[in-house]
């Protein structure tokens, strides 16, 4: 035999791996047929609506496609003094076809989001085309800065020059309540006017605390239902699986019910003299109330990781701690708590990301301190119909819970989450 | 220097659980310093209630525990120096094995260097030396175990307390390890209070074996006095094998007795029988009674063999013998070629010192 590679051939003389290949295809084709449902499910539903998102998000094209000679002249402009004639003549033949069109409107809204004043000399300049007050024969840069003297100024130029890029990011700078400058510099808007910082802090913060809340409260429930016997922490198993057998809307009405100045608490804080019954305490419609409720909504997210990893600790290791003479902290602190934080890790994560795409329930019992990122978006969708700004937004927040996920990854080890 | 007789004392030490049940009664059990002593018995009789009571995990309902002439009884089981090796090792998986071991070093507050040394030695007297960096999961089931003694060594306890430490592990490793432990034991001299179902590890490892069933303590002595003079039925049925004949006393002289069986009479050593009339069980080892004996046996009786099955060393054969249909004998396989073919019949003898009258089944 020949020390050279050999192929080792099955009895009916096939090389091996060609059979075993063979013999596997039939399996995978198979496995692979059965998850073909949830692969198509998940690229229609979950991977093209983002791709969609990001798209609208970034979309710019309309002016670009309305004013293609314009912005052909323009690429030759240095962008600082008046531009060329070529640009103006380039700016007159696209303005009348849009004209024709009934399409300048459209050209003047957008324009006007990117300067404001627009408007009304696009409108002047539309009574002018229309009646053909512009004389092609003659130079035609010298008519339409005759329309209106915003048209001799060179900003609102610069305005249409920044929009030629069939692409903008100007979306995401107002998500972060910022905007393109006019000589493209990123500018912040005014303090008085930062309402998305706001929002973005908000969220963050009541994401953190509702995280919190529920960690602190879980951990020892999770404790107690995987050390109880069976009989009772069944029972308590079901006391934490409650809420998800309930819809969220009814669980946020009764934390309403509780919450309120007249509600079941307060009734009950000035039956034992906590408060006074002229004086009785704000719960709900502010930071409280959407605690409250929030933490309450997303505990058991906390509790199931927790649980699953605490069941799997035996109990003879916190005795072997003892035993070696650890204090009972000293035992919990240097052995239980490090093998739960898998439990731990996945339970915040989850509850984090949850929180921070929270909508209903901050915009129910959270009053005016409850309106959140999420709601935000929901407004652009619904009352402005500004899409590509909520896309925009959609995605800056996807991008914060992958920021927070690699994070995690970092300090713990994605390999490390138990979901179950 | 003479070794305190009563270094650990179990002093009228009753457990229940629910108020119902006993599962410890009335334990009285002294443990000598220095002594390896072992719990046998099946499940459910109580040896790791017991074992539990001694660490501390499980709290006397009546009775009091002294760990030597102290009272441990109220005393936490971080507090009470004990070692203790768990039935699954119980080794810190989030731990190195040289963490794993300095963690009781660390508790007590020992300095660093120290630390370092006690890991070594401890590690070198189970030969694991070089493995201060493994992780327990990258360990043998073998290896987690000597980690696991190891560890409940490390800080020099009086006492180390072993939970079938050696269940888990395959045939060979455990009967290894048996005398990996033993050799411990005798090299350091910690007293060790073992619990097991493994009657042929309690004989191989231990000084001396309590054999527990039903809470309470059957016998307590050494091995061989445990399988060669078992005081009662469930003792002598527990430890190794033995042939039983149930009857009843008809004479009794001369340190033997006569027992009437439902075909035939035998001769028998009274040890639990009082007076005629009892009823007894008669149990003889099948390594007493041999074939066709040379020597003059007060016992001689005619069996049919029922079946023969081979084990290398040694025959077993069942026969049939007064009315006994169990009964088993044990034929070393020596050049001596005895007739020991199915349905002949072949006589049997043993001395009645061997036939020991017990307790009725």
């Amino acid at each position: 035999m020949s020390s050279e590679t050999q192929q080792i051939l099955t009895t009916d003389g096939i090389p091996l791996s060609v059979s075993l290949k063979k013999a596997e295809r039939k399996n995978k084709i198979k496995a692979f047929l059965l998850v073909v449902p949830l692969l198509l499910f998940l690229i229609i539903t979950y991977i093209l609506p983002i791709g969609d998102m990001f798209m609208r998000s970034i979309d710019d094209k309309m002016v670009t496609n309305m004013l293609p000679k314009t912005f052909t002249a323009m690429e030759k402009w240095d962008g600082k003094e008046m531009p060329p004639e070529e640009v103006f003549a380039g700016f007159y033949s696209d303005f009348k076809i849009l004209v024709q069109n009934k399409e300048h409107g459209k050209l003047a809204q957008r324009l006007n989001k990117e300067k404001n004043g627009f408007n009304s000399i696009i409108k002047k300049l539309f009574r002018q085309v229309q009646r053909n007050k512009i004389d092609e024969g003659q130079s035609i840069k010298e008519q339409i800065m005759k329309v209106h003297k915003r048209w001799r100024d060179v900003e609102y130029w610069q305005a249409i020059k920044r929009t030629a890029p069939p692409y903008t990011t100007a979306k995401y700078l107002k998500g972060m309540d910022m905007y393109y400058g006019p000589d493209g510099n990123i500018m912040q808007v005014e303090e008085d006017r930062r309402i998305h910082r706001i929002l973005w802090l908000r969220t963050l913060e009541i994401a953190f605390f509702v995280t919190l809340f529920s960690f602190l409260m879980g951990y020892p429930i999770a404790h107690l239902l995987a050390t109880l016997p069976m009989k009772y922490s069944n029972l308590l198993m079901i006391c934490v699986l409650l809420p998800f057998w309930t819809s969220l809307l009814v669980r946020t009405a009764s934390w309403m019910i509780l919450l309120q100045q007249q509600g079941i608490v307060n009734d009950f804080f000035v039956m034992i003299g906590l408060v006074a019954d002229d004086n009785r305490p704000e719960m709900m419609y502010n930071k409280v109330g959407t605690y409250v409720a929030m933490t309450q909504i997303l505990l058991p997210f906390m509790v199931l990781p927790l649980y699953s990893v605490m069941k799997t600790i035996s109990p003879s290791l916190m005795r072997a701690g003892k035993s070696l003479g650890g204090t009972p902290f000293v035992a919990f602190w240097k052995i239980y708590f490090p093998l739960t934080i898998p439990g731990i890790g996945a339970g915040c994560l989850l509850v984090f990301i949850l929180a921070i795409g929270y909508y209903i329930t901050p915009a129910l019992v959270g009053g005016a301190s409850g309106t959140l990122i999420s709601n935000q978006i929901a407004y652009h969708m619904k009352t402005t119909l500004d899409w590509s700004f909520a896309s925009a937004m959609g995605l800056m927040l996807l991008t914060g819970v992958l920021v927070v996920y690699w994070i995690y990854n970092k300090l713990v080890g994605v390999d490390n989450i138990k979901l179950g | 220097m003479s070794k305190n007789q009563e270094f650990v004392k179990f002093d009228k030490v009753d457990k229940s659980y629910d108020g119902k049940v006993l599962v410890v009664k009335d334990l009285n059990l002294d443990i000598a310093e220095g002594e390896f002593i072992t719990m046998l018995g099946p499940s459910g009789s109580g040896k790791t209630t017991c074992l539990m009571m001694l660490a501390g995990f499980e709290t006397p309902t009546n009775g009091e525990i002294y760990l030597d002439a102290n009272p441990i009884s109220n005393i936490p089981p971080h507090k009470r120096g004990i070692g203790m090796v768990f039935q699954n090792y119980a080794l810190f998986p989030h731990m190195t094995v040289y963490e794993n071991l300095a963690f009781p070093l660390k508790v007590r507050k020992i300095s660093k260097d120290d630390i370092d040394k006690k890991v070594d030695k401890a590690l070198s007297m189970v030969s694991l030396s070089g493995f201060e960096n493994r992780m327990p999961a990258q360990l043998s089931g073998g290896q987690q175990q000597r980690v696991a003694v190891a560890r409940a060594l490390v800080f020099d306890p009086a006492v180390v307390l072993m939970d079938e430490p050696l269940g888990a592990l395959d045939k060979n490793l455990r009967e290894s390890m048996q005398y990996e432990i033993k050799h411990i034991h005798e090299s350091i001299g910690v007293t060790v209070v073992y619990v097991t179902h493994d009657q042929s590890e309690a004989l191989t490892m231990s000084n001396r074996i309590a054999v527990f069933n039903d809470g309470k303590v059957q016998q307590l002595s050494s091995p061989d006095k445990l399988y060669e003079e078992p005081v009662n039925s469930f003792v002598a049925e527990f430890i190794g094998e033995n042939n039983t004949f149930g009857g009843e006393v008809v004479d009794l002289s001369n340190g033997s007795c006569k027992v009437k069986l439902s075909h035939g009479e035998i001769l028998a050593n009274p040890i639990s029988v009082k007076s005629k009339g009892d009823r007894t069980t008669v149990s003889i080892r099948p390594e007493r009674a041999l074939i066709n004996p040379e020597n003059k046996m007060d016992n001689n009786h005619a069996g049919t063999i029922e079946e023969v099955i081979y084990h290398g060393d040694h025959t077993r054969v069942r026969l049939n013998l007064l009315g006994n249909s169990e009964f088993i004998l044990k034929v070393p396989n020596s050049s001596k070629n005895l007739d020991i073919k199915l349905g002949n019949k072949i006589n049997i003898g043993w001395n009645s010192q061997d036939a020991r009258a017990l307790d009725p089944k």
